[in-house]
């Protein structure tokens, strides 16, 4: 890449970064808001805010950490750690449910 | 002797050893804080009805906080990308930003924590409940003994599930006022600490560990913005992947709290 190309890229990038910032930014707000607005029930709520919280996440993953843009080897060690992590908040929220093997 | 791939990538995988490491690190770092969310889940549902606290942290000072964080990624990543562009002045001050920012962070952190610790629950000898802060102790205060008095700033209520949620109508309303309380009147004063509420248990557990992750991640940014920024003139690649796996780490503590906030200060 000449010196012209290398700016041109980075002057886009930074553009894409800043505008990833401003939906930061925005998300929080918007979490704040959400926070003071009964949704009907107390569930509702908590999964407006997880919701907008796994939106800002995506974002800081995806986009400041480059994870859209990875190697093979990066997504095999994120899918085993998305997997795992799934399955104990899995077997958190399963345990929890009233007839299953723990209260048994 | 010399290690391959510390700078140049891989040909199979794509990636130099660094890289590799911080995501296996974080890999290891998810299902450490995943551990913990999960133990907040359960303690949480297994609190007793209405004994879950709400509103007992400070709202714009954790949204503070979360700005803060989020402009340290900002100012992280664009200290990466000036690395790229060989542009090191500009990498000097977004760092320096960066490692500004995290102060910041854990000043307000301090500040919180602080006002945690200086926060008293009273229960009264009348069977009702004291609860704020705590303004002066007289200096023949002696709660075994029941000698001297305490003032306090706060308000008095009938049964402890008032003082859980303070997001109710009536508890908005309730005014904080200066109440002075005798030893005698005393049957138990507990701070706010992690020993105080499961809630804060887990509270002081969370934050407490992300906020080490900061001071951690502060040092660092810190080595690398000062001594350890003479690599740049030998290396400047090997030390542009270092900058990218510092920033790594810092979006990663970010990250954490993007959870955190909502979980603790909103929910």
């Amino acid at each position: 890449m000449s010196d012209h190309e290398l700016t041109a890229h980075e002057t886009h990038s930074v553009r894409g970064y800043i505008f990833v910032f401003i939906a930061l930014l925005a998300g929080t707000g918007l979490t704040v808001w959400a926070s003071f607005i009964h949704f009907g029930s107390q569930e509702i709520n908590i999964a407006v805010a997880l919701t907008i919280a796994t939106v800002k996440a995506f974002l800081v993953v995806a986009y400041f950490m480059h994870l859209i843009s990875e190697r093979k080897m990066i997504y095999c060690v994120m899918g085993f750690t998305a997997f795992f992590f799934a399955a104990m908040m899995g077997l958190t929220l399963w345990s929890l449910a009233p007839n299953n093997l723990v209260h048994t | 002797m010399d290690f391959p791939y510390i700078v140049e990538p891989r040909r199979d995988t794509g990636l130099y050893n660094a890289k590799l490491g911080i995501w296996l690190f974080l890999a290891s770092e998810v299902m450490l804080f995943g551990a913990l969310f999960s133990a907040y889940v359960l303690l949480r549902v297994g609190a007793e009805p209405g004994m879950w606290p709400h509103g007992w942290l400070n709202v714009p000072v954790g949204t503070a906080n979360t700005i803060v964080l989020i402009t340290s990624s900002i100012t992280t990543v664009l200290a990466w990308v000036s690395c790229q562009t060989r542009q090191f002045g500009r990498f000097r001050f977004y760092h320096a930003c960066t490692l500004l920012l995290a102060l910041t962070f854990v000043c307000i952190k301090s500040y919180e924590y602080h006002d945690k610790f200086t926060h008293y629950e009273f229960t009264l000898a009348n069977g009702k409940f004291a609860d704020g802060h705590l303004v002066e102790k007289s200096r023949d205060f002696n709660l075994a003994q029941k000698t001297g008095s305490v003032i306090l700033h706060g308000r008095e209520v009938e049964r402890e599930v008032e003082l859980m949620d303070l997001h109710r109508p009536e508890a908005r309303h309730l005014q904080h006022v200066e109440i002075t309380i005798p030893a005698t009147g005393i049957k138990k004063m507990e701070r706010y600490g992690p020993w105080h509420h499961t809630y804060l248990a887990i509270y002081f557990t969370l934050t407490g560990l992300h906020a080490l992750h900061v001071i951690c991640g502060a040092v660092v940014i810190g080595f690398l913005w000062g001594p350890g920024a003479k690599m740049w003139q030998t290396d400047p690649k090997r030390f542009t992947n270092r900058i990218e796996i510092s920033g790594l780490f810092w979006h990663f503590v970010d990250l954490v709290w993007i959870f955190l906030f909502p979980v603790l200060y909103l929910l």
